[in-house]
């Protein structure tokens, strides 16, 4: 066969493998009259049935729109969505949070909602104002407030109960929970009496505002980190590592820490509101553990404030599906449905005493009183930078390889130089 | 050309069609495609723009590029120390007159056909420093354990050992393929002036296979400079030890995916590409050396 002719006959098969991909995907265009299946990206395993039964009602209502749930894992759900939004195809309706809105929004991959909460009838007045700010960019507003959460501290009452230590109140201080976690060690038996995990959220983020120190300046031009507030607060975790009453990094490395607590090996564990939920669904820790405020440190007790918002990608081929699915999603009824599920606060303002009722043996009742003087979740443009320069530099300074003042102003050094890459 | 050729040619042609389009369109324009790309800077979603040879005068500068370089590097010879292993265990294997031939071959096989990912997760547990089998084990004969993959020291011959594991099953079938196409008057002849098992081995069996060892050595230190699935599983970004076991495939992927610099991270990737293509012709050159043809 001369080249010619070669070239011709491998085109043609080129051809013919095109035909066969846009083939299958030719009945997109002429949705919005007919019945639409949109998708609803979460990750959250433990919130998929509240957000089925929500995608239920909601389809009842609208019987020509199916909600289809994506769930993905947290770990991949974040790498996996930017691929896809990429490429145009990621979920029409999907989670958004705090250290991301304003690397999608800014970058155009989100539906502003103004319109779909005027439609839905939606008021932004029934939501808390820190997270209507937190998912508002150049007065447009990209996501409609869907929960929040705040830190507690969860203790296991059985292994305080064998130890005869009193259980922790919510008046507790920084003093009160050391003491108590080396009071509960125990290396006979392989029990910590807490956990200290290089963790941001349910970890330094917390005893560093308490400590009255900050992470990122008002601006979102600064870092924190640079501050002796910030070294209190961070060696409020080192100290429990170092002297024992923390597993090492190493361990936890091994196995989640998490893990240790519900296995009974960890005696207290900070986590977020989010882990009410999981706790009561889990017949041996329903009622051996309980949740207190986090201690109160030089300057209070001060927990982050953080909550989804959902958001509409730029792309959906269905948009009036996905408004009036989004303005479901922030009505009181959809609200009232994640309370009674009880995996997470609702956002809807007047609807949290309903999750505090669905789990009347657990404290729950901390994380609502702990909004009052929570602090605003510390995110920039590209927070995920910053974000790995943590976890690198910080479990150096965990395992001791680095100490706490020189890694903390080798990291407010490298944080400072990543902000002033986004401007 | 006579018609007779020319329809053998038609024939070649189709039946060569598919393959190299395949290759053109899967192999070769994804490695253009990442060549251009290394070449621009580009945006959180998309969009790009050229900035010449910046990527790679940053990734001079970039001591992880180095530190991950060193990584792999050492990981890829610890896993050659497998190429030994599974030609002493298929010389073992082809003992005449071995009964259960084909069960070992199973056994040696099975890590083969499963998913790295799945076989990442369940050394994992393994190496557990709490309750890993390894650290019972060594408790019983008095030994101490450590955090195997959290410890900076141990991590990455750790995540080696699992590489040479998983890559065994392959080696001994081909050496055993081998071994078995030898021919056997030359053992006999070997016999004959005296030779024993082990000197048969040396003599024999090791220059006569040597094709297939040089063509395992070089598809194992690719494979090596490539590991990027075992690290991924067993190890992680809050891993302590994750600076001793980081290799170039996974700064690659933490460039390319997580932090989304693909222009960086296809910089990265074509430094990996000159640096395989590098090895593979010194091992080519090499050959001549101590490789038989027969």
């Amino acid at each position: 066969m001369r080249p010619a002719r070669f070239l011709a006959f491998s085109a043609a098969l080129l051809l013919g493998l095109t035909a066969c991909g846009s083939g299958g995907g030719g009945d997109a265009a002429d949705a919005e009259s007919g019945p639409v299946t949109i998708s609803y990206g979460i990750w959250d395993k433990n919130q998929a049935p509240a957000m089925q039964k929500i995608a239920d009602e909601f389809h009842a209502a609208n019987s020509d729109i199916t909600v289809k749930l994506q769930v993905t894992p947290f770990k991949q759900y974040w790498t996996t969505l930017q691929t896809a939004a990429t490429g145009g195809g990621a979920p029409d309706v999907f989670w958004m949070n705090g250290p991301n809105i304003k690397l999608y929004a800014g970058n155009g991959q989100l539906l502003p909602l103004d319109g779909a909460i005027k439609e839905g009838g939606l008021d932004l007045g029934d939501y808390p104002s820190a997270l209507v700010d937190l998912y508002t960019l150049d007065g447009k507003t990209y996501g409609i407030p869907k929960d929040f959460d705040t830190i507690g501290v969860w203790y296991n009452k059985a292994i305080f109960d064998a130890a005869k230590v009193d259980h922790p109140t919510d008046d507790w201080t920084w003093d009160d929970f050391q003491a108590t976690a080396r009071k509960l060690t125990d290396p006979a038996k392989g029990i910590y009496g807490a956990a200290a995990p290089v963790e941001n959220q349910a970890g330094f983020y917390d005893t560093i505002h308490s400590a009255g120190g900050h992470i990122i300046s008002a601006d979102g031009t600064a870092s924190g980190y640079g501050t002796p507030e910030a070294l209190h607060g961070i060696e409020f975790w080192t100290s429990l590592v170092k002297d024992g009453a923390s597993p090492t990094v190493q361990q936890m490395t091994d196995t989640s820490p998490y893990d240790m607590f519900k296995a009974g090996k960890v005696a207290m564990i900070w986590n977020g509101s989010w882990a009410a939920g999981e706790y009561n669904g889990i017949a041996e820790l329903k009622n051996t553990v309980d949740v207190a405020r986090i201690p109160t440190g030089p300057k209070g007790s001060i927990s982050v404030i953080h909550g989804l918002g959902n958001v509409i990608f730029a792309k959906t081929k269905h948009p009036d599906a996905a408004e009036k699915f989004v303005a479901f999603l922030g009505s009181k009824r959809a609200a009232e449905i994640q309370a009674e599920a009880g995996a997470v606060i609702p956002a809807f303002n007047g609807t949290q005493q309903q999750w505090v009722d669905s789990m009347p043996q657990f404290n729950v009742k901390a994380y609502i009183d702990e909004v009052a003087d929570a602090a605003a979740y510390p995110v920039s443009k590209e927070t995920k930078t910053w974000n790995a320069l943590e976890t690198e530099i910080l479990t150096k300074v965990w395992t001791g390889e680095v100490a706490a003042a020189t890694g903390l102003k080798e990291l407010a050094t490298q944080m400072d130089a990543a902000l002033a890459k986004e401007q | 050309m006579s018609r007779m050729r020319r329809n053998d040619l038609f024939w070649a042609g189709v039946f060569i069609a598919p393959t190299f389009l395949g290759l053109l369109l899967f192999y070769m324009w994804p490695v253009l495609r990442t060549l251009f790309i290394s070449f621009t800077e580009t945006g959180p979603f998309g969009g790009s723009e050229w900035v010449g040879f910046d990527n790679y005068a940053a990734l001079a500068q970039d001591s992880a590029l180095w530190s991950t370089l060193w990584n792999t590097v050492k990981f890829t010879l610890v896993a050659l120390l497998g190429i030994p292993l599974a030609l002493v265990l298929a010389a073992l294997l082809s003992t005449p007159g071995l009964r259960g031939v084909k069960v070992y071959r199973v056994i040696y096989f099975l890590p083969v056909v499963t998913m790295p990912a799945a076989v990442g997760l369940i050394w994992r547990t393994l190496y557990n420093g709490e309750v890993g089998v390894i650290n019972a084990i060594l408790g019983t004969i008095g030994l101490p354990g450590t955090n195997w993959l959290s410890n900076p020291a141990t991590a990455l011959y750790a995540v080696a050992v699992v590489g040479i594991w998983l890559g065994l099953g392959t080696q001994i079938v081909i050496f055993l393929a081998a071994i078995q196409g030898v021919p056997k008057d030359l053992y006999e002849a070997a016999q004959l002036d005296g030779a024993g098992r082990v000197r048969q081995f040396w003599s024999v069996t090791l220059p006569s296979i040597s094709p297939s060892i040089f063509f395992i050595s070089v598809l194992a230190v690719i494979g090596a400079l490539q590991t990027f699935d075992l690290i991924f599983v067993m190890t992680g970004t809050s891993n302590p030890a994750y600076p001793q076991t980081e290799t170039i495939v996974a700064q690659f992927y933490q460039r390319g995916f997580v932090d989304n610099q693909q222009g960086y991270a296809a910089a990265i990737a074509f430094v990996l590409l000159v640096l395989i293509v590098a090895v593979t012709a010194v091992q080519f050159r090499l050959q001549k050396k101590w490789v038989h043809y027969v």
